[in-house]
């Protein structure tokens, strides 16, 4: 070390030159920037999706674009409630059918699956993720609607004394099949984000269960559900924002007409659809006010996944740091252990 | 809950003038709660069920439909655009695959590397300070963030804003929005997992930090990067949304992304909507395809993910 040559100034001699020391600059602060952009293409494109559909809003007012009830493309009227209206009444319905069907899953794989099956049940649940979107659209409309037609009809019969179910012709398209393609294109999701919380839950507290004398479901119903609630509902959240986001397989199935359908069974528009549908041909305030759908879809998403990733998140943070409250109310040590000793 | 079998034990374990069969009728499960426990798991399989069964029809019909379109002319001739006449042929579906692999190929070279450097940055540089959970935030925002309104970003700002029309690359740029969070979340993840015992290492050895981070950070993560890449890659391909007022649809095989650029998506979309019989299993062919696409994609990333040391 003493041989070395000495560096000039009261640089030490462990320090690199300020040559070398440049490219960890580079890489530092060009990485930093690259981060930044993100931020900014974010910021940009919402200042930019504001400016576009400024037209359609002032022509209508935000509120009125949102809640009146006609959307008329040749009269140059733009109220959104038909669009807003489906997409909520088709996520929900996604939400009613694929949120207890996916938690049942996740429970089945978590603790009552054969140790054998559980990978080749999970890989086979998050196929459904890999279809795409379109191909849903395509045997939805060929397949599913077709076949539903007179069950649903049944139904529609059977129900006329509700008022939103029953009475009318069942159409093919309609909401109802809309809400059902959904669902099974929210249940991979759901179904992963409740798989993964539920693995969270310490043994011991279902360990506690059985050892107080709890059957399966007990155990399931007392242990693990109560500690995994704020993470299934973070998990149903993000399924929801997909469901309101998607696009393609909805704008097939949902029969794409501009009035609000009479009842579950008639054709019905989305936000989303309606803006795949009509954007093409579109121009002036039409286009404005497709814009301005987007801006709506964008915020109503933006509001559900926020409020999912802070319920995800914060169900993942206790799964890694169990908090010592919980684990004496839920699980006494000792029983806990006399269990997993026996 | 009632019933005498539901008090808890005595502490010391029952009297020792109990007999066997006195303990177990006492600890016994009463027949209300064994039904219970019946229903609730019939219920939690038959839900398992349940949600299998569109599996297995959609495979169902995407293969009985599918295959019987396949044939070397669907794959080799494009769309003639001819959609009434039944007579007249309507062509295969070569400009779609193409144009796929063209577009998703470009998106792939744009969002891979940034991607992967957002990610690094967050693991290496930006931890968890305020900044750095800001962008983690914002990721997050851009995974809520539905396909279509994508498309309209980059419709408003390539389209609009230059004045200029579709073109395959901006359909490109579209899809890599989409694929940007999930390369660097999955990144991100994976970089997390490295011992820092491996960084360490090498910073004490005297290598800077750039050194440490593509000599040791990047070799170290690869695979386990590589399926996150190959499940964003597979997510895109299957888009429709974003490509509609981007990329548009065309019939020609082009290999200029500069130009209007058919998809598999867009061609199915395009397909579902047409009257003719002959049309719709065109669709239904080239539905089996991209599906055929996507799966190997996941069937490769699964096969990496399994060979990586580090999940």
């Amino acid at each position: 070390m003493s041989t070395a040559a000495m560096p000039s100034g009261d640089r030490s001699i462990l320090a690199r030159s300020p040559l070398a020391r440049l490219p960890d600059r580079v890489l530092k602060y060009g990485l930093t920037v690259l981060a930044g952009l993100i931020l900014a293409l974010i910021v940009y494109f919402f200042v930019r999706l504001v400016g576009e559909a400024k037209p359609a809003f002032a022509h209508n007012g935000v509120l009125g674009f949102t809640f009146d009830n006609d959307w008329d493309v040749s009269g140059e009227n733009f109220g959104a409630l038909p669009l807003v209206l489906g997409t909520l009444i088709t996520s929900a319905l996604a939400l009613l059918i694929g949120v207890p069907v996916a938690v049942a899953t996740a429970i089945y794989a978590n603790e009552l699956c054969p140790l054998r099956l559980r990978g080749a049940l999970t890989i086979l649940v998050e196929l459904l993720a890999a279809v795409p979107s379109v191909v849903y659209g395509l045997w939805g409309i060929f397949f599913l609607a077709p076949k539903l037609q007179p069950i649903e009809q049944w139904f529609a019969d059977r129900l006329s004394f509700i008022p939103f179910i029953g009475g009318g012709t069942v159409t093919i398209p309609n909401y109802f099949v809309a809400g059902l393609i959904l669902a099974i294109m929210i249940l991979p999701i759901v179904s992963a984000i409740s798989r993964e919380v539920m693995a969270t839950v310490p043994a011991d507290h279902k360990e506690a269960a059985l050892g107080l004398g709890a059957t399966r479901w007990e155990m399931i119903r007392t242990a693990v559900l109560p500690y995994c609630r704020g993470g299934i509902v973070g998990g149903a959240m993000l399924g929801l924002g997909r469901a309101i986001g998607e696009t393609i397989a909805v704008t097939i199935v949902i029969g794409d007409a501009p009035q609000l359908g009479k009842h579950l069974f008639g054709q019905g528009y989305s936000l989303a659809a309606v803006i795949a549908n009509e954007f093409g041909e579109a121009q002036g305030l039409h286009r404005s006010a497709l814009f301005a759908a987007g801006l709506v879809l964008f915020v109503l998403t933006l509001l559900v996944n926020v409020i999912a990733r802070l319920l995800v998140n914060r169900a993942a943070r206790k799964g890694k740091t169990p908090t010592t409250t919980q684990g004496l109310a839920a699980g006494p040590q000792p029983i806990a252990g006399a269990v997993a000793g026996a | 809950m009632n019933g005498e079998t539901d008090q808890r034990p005595p502490a010391e374990g029952g009297s020792p003038a109990a007999s066997q069969g006195e303990l177990l009728a006492r600890f016994a499960v009463s027949q209300a709660r064994r039904r219970r426990d019946r229903t609730a798991r019939g219920l939690i399989t038959a839900g398992t069920v349940i949600a299998l069964i569109p599996l297995v029809l959609v495979v169902y019909y995407l293969l009985s439909k599918g295959l019987g379109s396949w044939s070397w002319s669907f794959f080799s001739t494009d769309p003639t655009g001819n959609t009434f006449f039944k007579t007249s042929s309507i062509g295969g579906i070569e400009s779609a695959i193409l144009g796929t692999i063209e577009i998703v190929a470009l998106s792939s070279a744009i969002s891979i590397p940034i991607g992967i450097g957002v990610a690094v940055w967050l693991v290496e540089y930006g931890r968890q300070s305020w900044f750095a959970n800001l962008v983690r935030f914002f990721v997050d925002v851009l995974t809520g963030v539905p396909s279509i309104v994508f498309g309209l970003f980059i419709y408003i700002v390539l389209i609009v804003g230059t004045g200029s029309s579709y073109a395959g690359y901006k359909g490109s740029l579209a899809l890599s929005l989409l694929m940007l969070p999930v390369v660097i979340r999955s990144a991100e993840v994976i970089l997390l997992l490295i011992p820092s015992a491996l960084r360490e290492s090498a910073l004490a050895l005297g290598a800077p930090r750039w050194r440490v981070i593509f000599s040791i950070v990047l070799p170290t993560a690869l695979p386990g990067m590589v399926t996150g890449v190959l499940l964003a890659i597979a997510r895109a391909a299957g888009e429709t949304a974003p490509l509609l007022f981007t990329a548009a649809a065309t019939n020609k095989t082009g290999f200029n992304l500069g130009q209007f650029m058919n998809s598999l998506p867009v061609q199915i979309y395009k397909d579902v909507t047409s009257p003719t019989t002959a049309v719709v299993n065109r669709a239904w062919g080239a539905a089996l395809t991209l599906v055929v696409m996507i799966l190997l994609l996941n069937l490769i990333a699964r096969l990496v993910s399994r060979r990586s040391r580090l999940v």
